[in-house]
């Protein structure tokens, strides 16, 4: 069948049916996914002539095989091959010989050696811990595994965190204390449809991955109900049966007022927690303090309200509670996703098909990019790197002593803010993240960075966090390159690699690869080829939590992907891992207490109004690619600031104007837009943008006790009109 | 570090209390020790509780009567906390006396205990009305109370409840909600008077009498005689109401004999500062026995709160945590009645901006009260979405919006007056969110020649992303088939054949 593809300049046409043909294995071009978040849409590039330069322009069609997206793909998908032809993509390293020279082209050769020769001499004047690794949730497995590698045998330094610290983490950690493991969703996505009510909680699927809404609109469609908790009335809240628009920050309240109407009203499955289980009393007696009309004081949400929510769930044959990162990034973030596995556990939830706890994950690879050992604390398989026995299989599998591997070092933020300092790191490796405008407090974290006495960024552009480093490598894309990721349902992907990259472009691999050469490391231990780094991540993997090691390359083409863990080869992958037991030591799931608390920063005179941060369709995390696509950046040109008429009335500002915010930590500007769908006590601001639109000078870098997550998601703030200032 | 004044008679020179001794275990008291337990792994901890049940939590009494809940479900430490947290706890020992001079209380069983800071958490108890055979009625106050009142329950035919307050109005809803007829008998105009004005009164009575609550208000208990098996309530006028069962709930007072048996200054409560210290600066209070700048709460936030400062005081977490009174907000808790009440609730326009509205056949009574743009008192009476944005607005003092009205009816405000007929959406209306695209777009691939909406999705990837405006999409597909059907109608006839 002929491929339907009419263009417009460079831009593809969608094919005639919105579903689409489903295509089949001749079909001609490339399949793959998209580069951007968790639900890794089905995707096939094909070339379409040539562009400037000869370079092959690609166009993208949605496939219809993959059953994440089932056809559909945002607009950031469908643009997704503009960003192969940027016109300021890095084509070669850059390098400034001093902080204060400018950056200038440079050969390969030239910015690896004098990368190395600075590495080496920061390690030896100040210790192998003066140089840190910063990674990515959007790197593919091979990447994260290699990242890691290299951290603890090349530069034998413990100072390796990642952004995903900043997405995943809370309930990373709270689905690895409640249930052994942490795989995002613990079943297929297609499950969703088949449930009779959702429970959302802090999550905005409608805009960071609008595909995600077939299912839920296939739920509903069947009679299902869903029930979306957000301080706004997104675009996802807009879709519920029941919409709870708490106030920012008691998230954890809510969950604890819920579990108590359960309890109170009989509605908990005490067979369920009889046989799958363990410390049910201590939860109970802990929600007792949670009466609804007291969850109500606290949220703003009426105990009316939370018993329809309650009732909805309990009364369905099938139901999921779901987070995302309005609840979980929060300086109580693993507490309050622990409250809602507490509620899904009361419910009898977890491990029955068709139910079930997920955490929706974010970022591309941010479920692979957490296993495979970029985090601070982790060896790949999900290993803990403070467990002797993991220590002893990773370091065999990489042919090191065990002792000679570092312990834990600092969580991302903590890392960041360390920089520079008389006791951190003095030099800094970035692959895939631009903190500058993406870590919380962002204008400390800037000036940690200009701190630093050595900053190595690997990047496809030359984004803000790359336009401070010493050198500057220009990365290949992800249609360029060929490697696995592991979408939000913990199925292992695999993108190939469709075009090739513009010459003087390398990939990450390649780049840690040089650098660990240089370094004085054996050239096999760090190959540039994917295939070769996945199989040796699969050995690594083998035996942990997140084992890969049955998975190949042919199988996941031949499979449609594969759920991990896959011990062997003859393994079918574990699609729904609860069913039988939970992976705690007595096959039990742990019921945890916990206690809600306000957030670090509560509103005062000064600061008088809340703010919370979140993204829009059209732009992706820091914008670093997404503001290069013309027709995304067309769609949502610039920071705004939501405000309820009520305060915008109060403050005397109009829609269109632009107004400043001001926290504790620094002030941003943004358009305003009047909207009823936020809450008059707080305003919204998407963190997608540099400069002065940086949501992220505002944000609170207070961090949750477990998973060292930043509390992004509220802060307190005061909003002015700028005098004279018409947008 | 600093040196709290009430330990400055120690010599240690540490700056917290090593020996803490807290009498009542209740609401307030068992608050108490986990938060000073929260802050402070060490300090030694005596609770003494005259009753021998783990603490329990008292709002969820009701709940007990109704049914809903079992007693062990309205636990709020278990037992096995004590030991797990190295706390000694003395349950179902009273104490009788306060040894100032030596800091020693003395328990029931004649053991003596020593501290360095005494918490007293009494709580209050039942106001029992002086009538005659009063005792022949049963309080609504303990746990051991509620199961006196279920074993009664369950044989009863009928049910009188004495005293509409909140605690009668719930003890009421509780027991028809068991399928047992009530009649609540109020001495006062109308129900929940210290709460409610008397139009809210009212519009509550006639909900209750929906669930099975006969309501008298304006009604004198004179006395309650045996009767056969059951109990006669006469009430002043002559009238008697046979029942089975009669619960007292005419209001409760501070517990305050034992400290002022000390010798502490007792008014009402006991007289405590912001410190919530008593006159003995080793001694402090908290809960229902207290009285805080002349006020004497009945609610358990407030006696959280005071909790909460006391135990920053005596771990040294926050020297400088003082109580400075609670804005109450009264939540009755009855099944299928939903009533908030806070603030300043009886004034009216002469004192006040009142912003009101009622529909006593729907169960509603909304009034608002509002002094110097800040809202100071309200009532709540009928399912409202309001009611968490009102409460909040409430405790924060925040200013109100102009639009008095949309505070009542949030959905009147948030209209945004999109909805309605997808087909006349102006061209720069958003139609496909996912890939931007607007109203106008669409109409022009119409122009353009695209007839159905797998064109229009072609030419514009709308309906490709989460699907959700596909309806959206072929009704501005329909409507400008139709009008364009209209047209050639019109031109049909304009040019005749």
């Amino acid at each position: 069948m002929k491929p339907p593809i009419s263009t417009i300049g460079p831009m593809p046409m969608a094919s005639p049916s919105p579903t689409g043909p489903v295509m089949s294995q001749t079909t001609p071009g490339t399949p793959t996914h998209c580069p951007y978040c968790a639900l890794q849409c089905g995707m096939r590039l094909t070339a379409a002539g040539a562009g400037a330069g000869g370079r092959p322009v690609l166009t993208v069609t949605p496939r219809a095989d993959v059953p994440a997206n089932g056809g559909g793909l945002c607009q950031k998908g469908w643009t997704a091959a503009e960003l192969l032809t940027a016109p300021d993509r890095l084509t070669t390293p850059l390098l400034r010989e001093h902080r204060d020279a400018p950056l200038r082209p440079a050969g390969w050769d030239e910015a690896l050696d004098f990368a190395a020769a600075r590495i080496r001499e920061i390690q030896a004047a100040h210790g192998t811990d003066a140089v840190a690794v910063f990674g990515g949730g959007g790197l593919t497995n091979e990447k994260a595994y290699l990242l890691g590698k290299f951290a603890r045998v090349a530069l034998r330094t413990g100072q390796i965190d990642y952004n995903g610290r900043f997405c995943m983490s809370s309930a990373a950690a709270a689905s690895n204390r409640a249930f052994g493991l942490d795989r995002g969703l613990p079943f297929p996505v297609t499950d969703v449809a088949r449930a009779d009510a959702i429970l959302l909680v802090g999550g905005n699927l409608a805009e960071t991955m609008p595909p995600f809404v077939r299912h839920l609109a296939a739920m509903r469609q069947a009679g299902g109900r869903l029930i979306v908790v957000d301080p706004r009335r997104t675009p996802t809240a807009a879709l519920a049966d029941l919409h709870l628009q708490i106030t920012p920050g008691t998230d954890l309240a809510l969950a604890l007022g819920l579990l108590h109407i359960a309890i109170a009203e009989g509605l908990v499955d005490t067979g369920y927690i009889e046989r799958r289980t363990t410390g049910f009393a201590a939860v109970r007696t802990s929600v007792s303090a949670w009466w609804p009309e007291r969850a109500e004081r606290v949220t703003g949400v009426p105990a009316s309200r939370m018993r329809e929510a309650v009732r909805t769930l309990a009364a369905a044959r099938n139901a999921m509670i779901l987070t995302a990162r309005g609840a979980e990034q929060h300086a109580k973030g693993t507490d309050t996703a622990t409250a809602f596995i507490n509620l899904a556990l009361a419910l009898g939830l977890p491990g029955r098909p068709g139910s079930g706890y997920g955490c929706v994950t974010g970022q591309g690879n941010g479920q692979g990019g957490r296993e495979h050992g970029q985090k601070a604390d982790q060896l790949p398989g999900y290993r803990r790197l403070d467990d002797p026995a993991a220590r002893a299989h990773v370091a065999r599998v990489w042919g090191v002593d065990p002792d000679d591997l570092p312990g834990p070092g600092r969580s991302a933020y903590e890392l960041l803010e360390a920089l520079g300092t008389p006791h951190g790191p003095k030099a800094m490796l970035l692959f895939g993240s631009n903190p500058v405008v993406s870590a919380p407090r962002a204008g400390l974290v800037a000036d940690r960075i200009a701190a630093l006495d050595l900053l190595v960024v690997t990047d496809l552009v030359l984004s803000e966090t790359a336009a401070l480093a010493d050198v500057v490598l220009p990365a290949t894309q992800w249609a360029e390159e060929t490697g696995t990721l592991t979408n939000l349902e913990g199925r292992v992907l695999l993108r190939r690699r469709a075009a090739p990259p513009p010459p003087g472009v390398r990939g990450d691999l390649a780049v840690i690869s040089g650098l660990a050469r240089r370094l004085g490391q054996d050239p096999a231990a760090f190959p540039e080829d994917p295939r070769a780094v996945f199989d040796e991540l699969r050995r690594a993997s083998a035996g942990g939590i997140a084992d890969y090691s049955g998975i190949t390359y042919e199988r996941i083409e031949a499979e449609g992907g594969v759920f991990w863990p896959c011990p062997s080869e003859d393994h079918p992958g574990t699609p729904r891992p609860f069913l039988d037991r939970f992976a705690t030591p007595d096959g039990r799931a742990r019921f945890v207490p916990v206690e809600h608390r306000a957030p670090a920063e509560d509103l005062d005179e000064r600061y008088p109004v809340y703010l919370t941060t979140g993204r829009v369709l059209a732009q992706y995390q820091s914008g670093a690619q997404t503001r290069r696509v013309a027709a995304l950046n067309e769609a949502a040109p610039e920071a705004y600031v939501e405000i309820h008429p009520d305060l915008a009335e109060r403050l005397g500002i109009a829609a269109g104007e632009r107004v400043r915010v001001t926290s504790r930590r620094g002030t941003a500007e943004g358009v305003a837009r009047i909207s009823t769908a936020i809450r008059s006590d707080t305003v919204f601001m998407p963190f997608h943008w540099a400069g002065e639109g940086r949501a992220n000078l505002l944000t609170n870098p207070a961090l949750d006790p477990t998973s060292r997550m930043p509390e992004f998601k509220v802060c307190a703030v005061r909003v002015e009109r700028i005098p004279g200032a018409a947008a | 570090m600093s040196v709290l004044s009430l330990n400055g008679h120690r010599r240690r020179g540490r700056a917290r209390a090593s020996r803490l001794v807290v009498v009542g275990n209740g609401m307030s008291g068992s608050r108490l020790v986990t938060e000073v337990r929260a802050r402070d792994p060490e300090i030694r901890i005596t609770v003494f509780g005259a009753e021998p049940r783990p603490p329990y939590n008292r709002v969820l009494l009701s709940n007990v009567v109704a049914g809903t809940s079992r007693p062990e479900q309205v636990w709020l430490l278990d037992p096995a906390w004590y030991g797990e947290h190295d706390v000694t706890a003395r349950l179902g020992v009273p104490v009788t006396a306060i040894d100032r001079e030596t800091r020693t209380v003395i328990a029931a069983d004649g053991t003596r205990e020593p501290y360095d800071v005494l918490v007293l958490a009494l709580g209050s108890e039942p106001v029992v009305p002086p009538v005659e055979g009063a005792d022949r009625a049963v309080a609504f106050r303990t746990l051991d109370d509620c199961e006196r009142i279920l074993a009664r329950a369950r044989t009863a035919r009928h049910a009188v409840v004495i005293g509409g307050g909140l605690l009668g109005v719930e003890a009421a809803r509780g027991l028809a909600g068991r399928g047992l007829p009530v009649t609540l008998v109020h001495l006062a105009e109308h129900l929940m008077e210290r709460q409610l004005d008397a139009e809210a009164g009212l519009v509550l009575g006639r909900t209750l009498a929906r669930l099975g609550v006969a309501v008298r208000t304006g009604a004198t208990v004179t006395a309650i005689r045996p009767d056969g098996e059951g109990h006669r309530v006469e009430l002043a006028g002559g009238e008697a109401i046979a029942t089975d069962l009669v619960v007292l709930a005419c209001g409760v007072r501070p517990v305050t004999g034992l400290a002022r048996a000390a010798g502490l200054e007792v008014d009402q409560g006991i007289v405590v500062d912001d410190e919530m210290r008593t006159d003995d600066p080793a001694i402090h209070a908290i809960g229902e026995c207290c009285q805080h700048a002349g006020t004497v709460y009945g609610l358990v936030a407030p006696a959280w709160e005071q909790a909460a400062v006391v135990a920053d005081l005596i771990t040294g977490a926050d020297p400088g945590a003082r109580y400075t009174g609670s804005r109450t907000v009264t939540r009755l808790k009855a099944a299928g009645v939903e009533l908030a009440a806070m603030g300043e609730t009886r004034l009216t326009e002469d004192d006040a901006e009142v912003v009101r509205f009622s529909h006593h056949r729907d169960g509603t009574y909304r009034k608002l009260v509002i002094r110097d743009d800040r809202l100071v008192g309200a009532i709540l009476l009928g399912d409202s979405p309001a009611v968490g944005t009102l409460t909040q607005l409430y405790d924060r003092g925040a200013p109100l919006p102009r639009d008095r009205a949309g505070l009542l009816f949030p959905g009147l405000a948030g209209a945004d007056g999109t909805a309605g007929d997808p087909g006349r959406v102006p061209d720069a209306a958003t139609v496909c969110r996912c890939n931007n695209v607007t109203a106008g777009r669409i109409r022009a691939c119409w122009a353009a020649g695209a007839r159905d909406v797998a064109a229009v999705a072609a030419a514009t990837r709308a309906t490709t992303g989460c699907g959700s405006c596909r309806a959206d999409v072929e009704a501005i597909v329909a409507g400008l088939r139709a009008r364009d059907a209209h047209q050639r109608d019109q031109e049909r006839e304009e040019v005749p054949a």
